[in-house]
């Protein structure tokens, strides 16, 4: 009621086009957050500690979170697991970014990102998360910058000061590389049930150790399948973990979370692509996503995960036809919803957008 | 085309080319300092419009109305020239704000933004200034050529050209409907009237801001509030106006037939665009206020440019137009109007069809 009544006074624009004048924070429309602290956790890795504004949703640990970043005024938008556990004192979030090589957004989050500025939020989603009422025995595989999910959920044991029995292997390079090492082999010191496994790939100078396999596992951790797994990390450990999991018959004891969309190559041709709504066209090949080619031509695009888990991306196929790019198969007619950052132009299409 | 001009095809070619890398160019460059720019504008406008209405209940101080009523008429000048034309013109569209884009922004016009998008920035710009095709052309009321026939109704419209500038949002609203397209059975009378009925809603919600939510806010300075409200609307629809016919009227600026257009190359169009308008020069402060359609010439040549690069490229468009030999039309605002206002009223009275202007 006292919004329709303020609606009448700021029309055509919300009321929320002013409040976010004063303070990004304050938006209702346009979920904000303020960038409190960038901390170098590594040589390439950074956790940002972000306020987030009014309206956010309290996260559940091992969730992830749709990050808007403005980089010479274009806003980017990636997706970042949360490494904060839930319910800080302090109200604060953070991410922690890995910046990879020639990867855009995260070298700009790690190397560029100032305290005091603003990005753009999603509420955080993501089925990476704990049961209700946990296992008896738990077991974290991750690797590399996957450890931040993971990290979410250990913190949120110590803040509640009950660690469960957890069997936690970790990959990286080098002992000084692991993100969140000093941390988290001071909490392995603290708590008796958390008992960490490092793995480091590149012991020594110009030693190059294996990558650890399955069977490195289950020798180092001999109850491997009685435990309920969270495994994250890149592609190779997801892929080795799903088909040990998948061969023992116990895949529903296995949780994954990916940070790479699992892409099928395809050289197929694509099409002229019309963004309806937006009377815009342009020329896409086969191998763009959907998402990609509507942002390149400046078309407001929804989206989240960028890699066909959250489903933010929906948009109504009005005509033609697309392809899955995790699965290569065909499909869509008019009426669909697809998921645009992982579906190309087969032929021509015409998008509801 | 090319027999508009001295102008060889290959000229024209040539010419189309260096515009098409002076247009990457600038494509190129956008980054963090235009972003700024059009959300510092766009801050300066939501508070001068906050404010001047604040400062306007103070109204029964005379100064305070005064201020308040000015303050508000630039907000509203800004907001539908420097922010509003070009956001819908999706100038800013490569920012991917949601908040600051053509597909999703609304303005306080009478006429709805999408109506509006379709008959200006597809009709008015595909077809700048070609005779029976751009509606823009003294917007199916005004004679603004000597090759639209003459009828006695003209005699008449030095006069409602002046009650048109008074009532410009109106006026556009009414005109996007295309109410003409529909007598001539070009477009259904059932959609012409949903149009209509859609910008009267639009038109209602801002006239019960203005002319009855705000006075009463002003309680004692309820009369005051609504003048102020009405003056600041009136003194936008003048200027808004005034620069609007300053930017394909004055003497200078040519039209063209269908005939003209057809086959027309991409130079060939560009070359329209630059005969067809005309600039203003002055001092950035009436840029800003013209919402930069002062730079008609580069905004035609660029509809979908930053408008804080029309004054920079501006010079360098200029030195093309030299050096191919080509007019670039351009006058001071009080000169532009004048000119304006001298074809209005010369095309009142019938003409000799075939003489150009
Ligand atoms: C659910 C989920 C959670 C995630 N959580 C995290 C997280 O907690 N922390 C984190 O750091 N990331 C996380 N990611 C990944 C993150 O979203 C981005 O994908 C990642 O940061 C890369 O984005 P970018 O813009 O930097 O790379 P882009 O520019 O989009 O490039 C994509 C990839 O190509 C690589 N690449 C690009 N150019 C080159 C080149 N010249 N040579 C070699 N490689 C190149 C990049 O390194 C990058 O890996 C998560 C992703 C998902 C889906
Ligand atoms: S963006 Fe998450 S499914 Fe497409």
């Amino acid at each position: 009621m006292l919004t329709a009544a303020a609606g009448v006074l700021t029309s055509p624009l919300a009321p929320d086009d002013f409040r976010a004048m004063v303070n990004p924070l304050w938006s209702r429309q346009r979920l904000s957050g303020r960038v409190e602290a960038v901390v170098p956790e590594t040589s390439d890795a950074s956790t940002v500690v972000i306020r987030p504004g009014h309206g956010w949703r309290e996260h559940l640990a091992g969730q992830h979170v749709g990050i808007g970043v403005d980089i010479a005024g274009v806003w980017h938008w990636r997706t970042f697991s949360l490494s904060s556990p839930p319910g800080r004192p302090d109200g604060l979030v953070t991410i922690t970014v890995k910046a990879g090589p020639g990867g855009f957004v995260s070298r700009h989050v790690v190397r560029r990102l100032r305290p005091g500025g603003v990005v753009r939020l999603s509420q955080p989603s993501g089925r990476f998360v704990l049961p209700e009422i946990l296992p008896a025995r738990l077991l974290f595989v991750t690797a590399g910058s996957g450890v931040t999910p993971v990290m979410s959920m250990l913190r949120g044991f110590a803040l509640a000061g009950d660690m469960p029995d957890v069997f936690h292997a970790h990959v990286a390079p080098t002992g000084p590389e692991v993100i969140f090492g000093d941390e988290l082999r001071r909490l392995a010191a603290r708590f008796p049930s958390l008992r960490l496994h490092e793995h480091h790939t590149r012991p020594g100078p110009g030693r190059r150790a294996r990558r650890p396999t399955m069977a490195d596992l289950s020798a180092a951790c001999a109850d491997v399948a009685d435990r309920m797994a969270w495994v994250c990390g890149p592609r190779g450990l997801l892929d080795g973990a799903e088909a040990y999991w998948r061969a023992a018959g116990l895949a529903d004891r296995l949780r994954t979370e990916r940070f790479q969309p699992v892409r099928r190559p395809s050289a197929a041709p694509g099409g002229r692509v019309r963004f309806v709504r937006s009377d815009r066209e342009v020329v896409a090949d086969g191998g763009t996503s959907l998402l990609a080619v509507g942002e390149e031509a400046d078309v407001v695009m929804p989206s989240g995960c960028r890699m066909g888990v959250c489903r933010t991306c929906l948009a109504r196929l009005a005509d033609g036809r697309v392809r899955d790019l995790r699965t290569g198969e065909e499909h869509g007619d008019p009426g669909d919803l697809i998921q645009t950052c992982v579906s190309t132009a087969v032929g021509d299409v015409d998008l509801d957008l | 085309m090319s027999g508009s001009t001295h102008l060889s095809a290959r000229d024209i070619e040539e010419f189309g080319r260096e515009l098409d890398r002076l247009r990457a160019e600038v494509i190129a460059s956008r980054g963090e300092d235009d972003a700024r720019y059009i959300r510092r504008v766009i801050a300066v406008q939501r508070g001068l419009e906050a404010g001047g209405r604040a400062v306007m209940f103070a109204s029964v101080v005379p100064p305070a109305w005064l201020a308040g009523t000015a303050m508000l008429s630039v907000a509203k000048i800004l907001e539908n020239m420097e922010i509003g034309h070009n956001v819908l013109h999706g100038q800013w569209d490569w920012m991917r704000d949601p908040d600051i884009h053509s597909t999703t922004w609304e303005w306080d016009f009478a006429s709805p933004a999408d109506q509006w998008k379709h008959s200006h920035n597809y009709a008015h710009h595909t077809y700048t200034n070609v005779l029976g095709k751009d509606r823009d052309l003294g917007y199916g009321m005004l004679r603004v050529s000597p090759e639209q026939p003459w009828h006695p109704i003209y005699l008449a419209q030095p006069l409602y050209n002046l009650g048109l500038a008074a009532v410009f949002e109106w006026g556009i609203a009414i005109y996007d409907a295309e109410i003409d397209k529909a007598w001539q059975g070009e477009k259904s009378w059932g959609e012409t009237a949903g149009q209509l009925g859609r910008a009267l809603r639009k038109a209602a919600r801002q006239g019960l801001k203005d002319y009855v939510a705000f006075p009463l806010l002003g309680g004692p300075a309820f009369l005051p509030v609504l003048l102020g409200n009405l003056t600041a609307n009136v003194t936008r629809n003048v200027w808004a106006h005034t620069i609007i016919t300053c930017g394909h009227f004055p003497e200078g600026t040519r039209t063209f037939t269908e005939e003209e257009m057809a086959e027309e190359s991409r130079g060939d169009w560009y070359l329209r665009q630059l005969l067809g308008s005309a600039n203003i020069s002055g001092p950035a402060i009436l840029h800003l206020l013209s919402g930069n359609l002062s730079h008609q010439i580069e905004h035609h040549l660029f509809p979908d440019l930053p408008s804080n690069r029309y004054a920079q490229i501006a010079p360098r468009v200029r030195d093309l137009c030299e050096r191919f030999g080509l007019p670039y039309t351009t006058g001071s605002l009080p000169r532009q109007t004048a000119s304006v206002w001298r074809r209005i009223t010369r095309l009142a009275l019938p003409t000799v069809s075939a003489a150009r202007v």
